[in-house]
């Protein structure tokens, strides 16, 4: 796949979608790497405790994961300018070795005078999204 | 109880400045699942013209969760946290940050609103690179469910 320019891009342009599993180790992994602790995302005792169907990923995983739609197909994560979502379900992730599976997509919604794409980014969970209002701004070379 | 709305505009400069680590920026990458050579190999990174290896799109929440987290609940603000969930989140980036920045943190208190019994309050964070330039923006959104919810 070549890197997508200004001139190759059109609205409605589909981005690969990438499949991501999330397991436990995943969410521990994640906690560590950027500080976040709360108990609900690896106790399943507390996450039961506070009304939630059992242990969630952070929704800054979910997020995290759901950009790489878009670094991976302008090939640069230094293209991306501006990244905004909006959490509207958890993930649940069981305590196994399967995890579960999150499917991320992208769209080109507009190209922007100032040179700018617009990709709106979906994220699938169990048959529902988790992200809502979900875009990405993104700078490619003209 | 309801936020009080006047807390809007309220700043926060954190007293210590976040410095930007190689193997925080790869760990961070490792975790979100961006592989990119940018965010892991120097000389990658600098082939591409940057001093060291580049962070990933939402690193700065690592840079920003805590200092949020400990502004909102001050008592002069005083969110309950044990009842706060996670609304919207936005990064805007003036320049892409690098391992070897040295950032200084100015957050503040955007909006706070009422609605249907839940409390919203959105914060943005400035991150400012040494030299003063602009480098990113980052905006959070918590919604503390109501007491009766």
């Amino acid at each position: 796949m070549t890197t997508p320019t200004l001139s190759s891009v059109a609205v409605g342009d589909l981005l690969p979608e990438v499949a991501v599993t999330f397991t436990r180790a995943d969410l521990v992994r994640y906690a560590g790497a950027s500080g976040d602790f709360n108990i609900i995302h690896w106790n399943e005792r507390t996450a039961l405790a506070v009304g939630l169907p059992g242990v969630i990923a952070h929704g800054m995983l979910t997020m995290g994961q759901a950009i790489n739609v878009v670094t991976r197909w302008c090939a640069d994560p230094t293209a991306v300018v501006d990244y905004q979502v909006r959490f509207t379900r958890p993930v649940v992730v069981p305590d196994n070795d399967e995890g579960v599976v999150v499917t991320f997509g992208g769209k080109v919604s507009a190209i922007n005078e100032d040179g700018t794409i617009k990709v709106d980014i979906s994220a699938v969970f169990e048959d529902k999204t988790v992200l809502a209002r979900s875009s990405a701004l993104v700078r490619v070379s003209a | 109880m309801a936020l009080d709305p006047s807390n809007i505009g309220r700043e926060f400069i954190s007293d210590q400045t976040y410095l930007v680590g190689r193997e925080k920026v790869r760990e961070f990458a490792r975790a979100v699942g961006e592989s990119s050579p940018l965010c892991h190999d120097v000389a990658a990174a600098r082939a591409a013209g940057y001093a060291d290896v580049v962070a990933s799109t939402t690193f700065p929440i690592a840079i920003t969760l805590e200092i949020v987290g400990d502004f909102v609940t001050d008592p002069a603000v005083g969110l309950d946290w044990s009842r706060v969930v996670h609304g919207d989140q936005r990064f805007a980036y003036s320049r892409p940050i690098v391992a070897g920045d040295e950032l200084q943190v100015t957050t503040v208190i955007e909006d706070i609103k009422a609605i249907a019994g839940n409390d919203m309050i959105t914060v943005r964070s400035d991150l400012t690179a040494s030299n003063g330039e602009q480098v990113a923006q980052v905006w959070t959104s918590l919604v503390a469910r109501g007491e009766a919810a």
